[in-house]
């Protein structure tokens, strides 16, 4: 059975508060982070882009996992902000991780979910023993169009996780997927921000994927909710996933640990993914894990997993990306996003 | 780092720029950054064989840059510093995910994979190492 033989995290350490976004545009920030439930976001380095956050994710899960990384056969990096419209982002990570010339690589888009698509492809690569190992990626540089709710929270960072079947430290025992046409959000091709369907993007989209994956997953699996020690939802803001929660009577605690977007924004196709990673840095032997992606237009990947005695410490934790940060003024910000031509 | 610079030129350095491959001389043991196909040290005698930097290692001096050059405006200000590596090789590259003034001698850096240039908004992303701050968990 796949599982996850490495996994790590990275985030950038500029951050900018709601407060200072909301300035700009005589918005009220106190309701906004009420909200979204929001405080920051994070902001990526002039010099920082979807293929070196995956890149340094990835680094972080190959010094975790001690492989060699010539033994990943397949590389898929999944985003919807890749720098290039034609050029892999997973060759170039490859190349950075010295797992190339042989082994196969793409890119991903699936809006937010694209990370946890590229899970699910390796898992199938290693069952059905094309490759000793995948490496799937999820990374964002995601940007909201000034002066737009999306503004507030869309963020950058990534997990990387290398998936095989030799000294798992967590099995991947179930997965299970719910996709449908909706348009809730969407970016056209040439156009540097998306657009969504405003209040279109909550129950038929996020609700109701996220929710019949999970519900698809548990009755596929024979699972109960109540085995699970730790819950990950996607969070395009930090109120979407507490309400789903409540309504299907999931204890906040599980959500807890893996609730990163009130303080680093929604990373889109890094979100679920570092969620995991953060759950992974303290859960122990025997946990369960259940971890549902979201991605508009529409689908949700949901996994069940159970961490194993080979579980170690992370020495770069998410909460060490987490915690270092660097505020920026409104004007820094956009000078760093580009939304200041130079 | 000029623009335009010949794709050629920038693919051949790739192994160089993302893994940080090199040479050593099994001669001497000393290590080179960039690689060398020759050790000035033991000439004749050189045994050139290929050596990957660890990526570590320590800010020997630094100057921070107002003024730009064409394509790093966005980054001003920044510091451009010399790195002395483990393995004793000493090159300048660009200091990141640092403010200026938290920049010290001796502080220990690891090599980070960042964008380094870019041709115009149509060409080529060059990618490439900076060094940063080394993380630690405990903070
Ligand atoms: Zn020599």
């Amino acid at each position: 059975m796949a599982g996850i033989v490495g996994y790590g995290a990275y985030i950038p350490r500029y951050r900018i508060k709601v407060e200072e976004i909301a300035k700009v545009w005589g918005k009220d920030a106190n309701s906004i982070k009420k909200g979204l439930n929001i405080q920051e976001k994070s902001v990526p380095a002039v010099d920082e882009d979807t293929i070196t956050i995956a890149t340094e994710a990835a680094r972080n899960a190959l010094s975790y996992a001690g492989i060699d990384p010539q033994g990943i056969g397949a590389v898929y990096v999944g985003s919807e902000s890749h720098p290039y419209a034609v050029k892999p982002s997973a060759a170039t990570v490859a190349e950075a991780i010295n797992a190339t010339p042989v082994m196969t690589a793409a890119d991903y888009e699936f809006a937010c979910k694209a990370g946890t698509a590229a899970i699910q492809t390796c898992m199938a690569m290693v069952d059905s023993n094309m490759v000793r190992y995948g490496l799937a990626i999820g990374a964002d540089t995601s940007q909201g169009r000034p002066g737009d709710a999306l503004e507030y929270t869309a963020a950058a960072g990534g997990a990387a996780y290398i998936i095989g079947k030799e000294d798992t430290i967590a099995n991947i025992e179930a997965t299970y997927s719910f996709t449908t046409d909706t348009p809730d959000f969407w970016r056209r091709a040439g156009q540097e921000y998306p657009r969504h369907g405003a209040r279109f993007t909550g129950e038929p989209a996020y609700f109701k994927h996220v929710r019949s994956a999970t519900e698809g997953l548990l009755e596929k699996g024979g699972y109960s909710l109540d085995e699970f020690d730790y819950v990950v939802f996607h969070q395009p803001n930090g109120k979407f996933p507490i309400r789903l929660a409540k309504r299907m009577g999931i204890p906040l605690e599980k959500l807890k640990v893996g609730l990163l977007t009130p303080m680093i924004g929604n990373t889109y196709s890094g979100a679920t993914p570092l969620g995991l990673a953060a759950v992974l840095d303290i859960a122990k032997p025997g946990e369960m894990i259940l971890a549902t992606s979201f991605g508009s237009g529409a689908g949700s990947d949901s996994f069940a997993i159970r961490v194993t005695e080979n579980i170690h410490k992370n020495e770069r934790p998410v909460q060490m990306y987490a915690s270092r940060t660097k505020y920026l003024s409104y004007g820094e910000y956009a000078k760093h996003r580009r939304k200041i031509r130079m | 780092m000029p623009h335009r610079k010949s794709l050629a030129s920038i693919w051949r350095r790739i192994p160089q720029r993302y893994r940080g491959e090199s040479t050593m001389c099994l001669n001497c043991g000393r290590h080179f950054f960039p690689p060398r196909h020759f050790c000035p040290y033991c000439r004749r005698k050189s045994k050139i064989a290929p050596y990957t930097i660890s990526g570590r290692g320590k800010v020997m001096s630094y100057t921070v840059v107002h003024v730009a050059q064409e394509g790093f405006e966005r980054q001003v200000p920044y510091v451009i510093a010399i790195v002395e590596l483990e393995e004793g090789p000493k090159l300048t590259a660009q200091l990141c995910a640092v403010e200026p003034e938290d920049v010290r001698i001796g502080m220990p850096v690891e090599m980070s994979f960042r964008r380094i240039s870019e041709d115009k908004d149509d060409g080529i992303i060059h990618y490439g190492y900076k060094f940063s701050p080394i993380l630690s968990p405990k903070k």
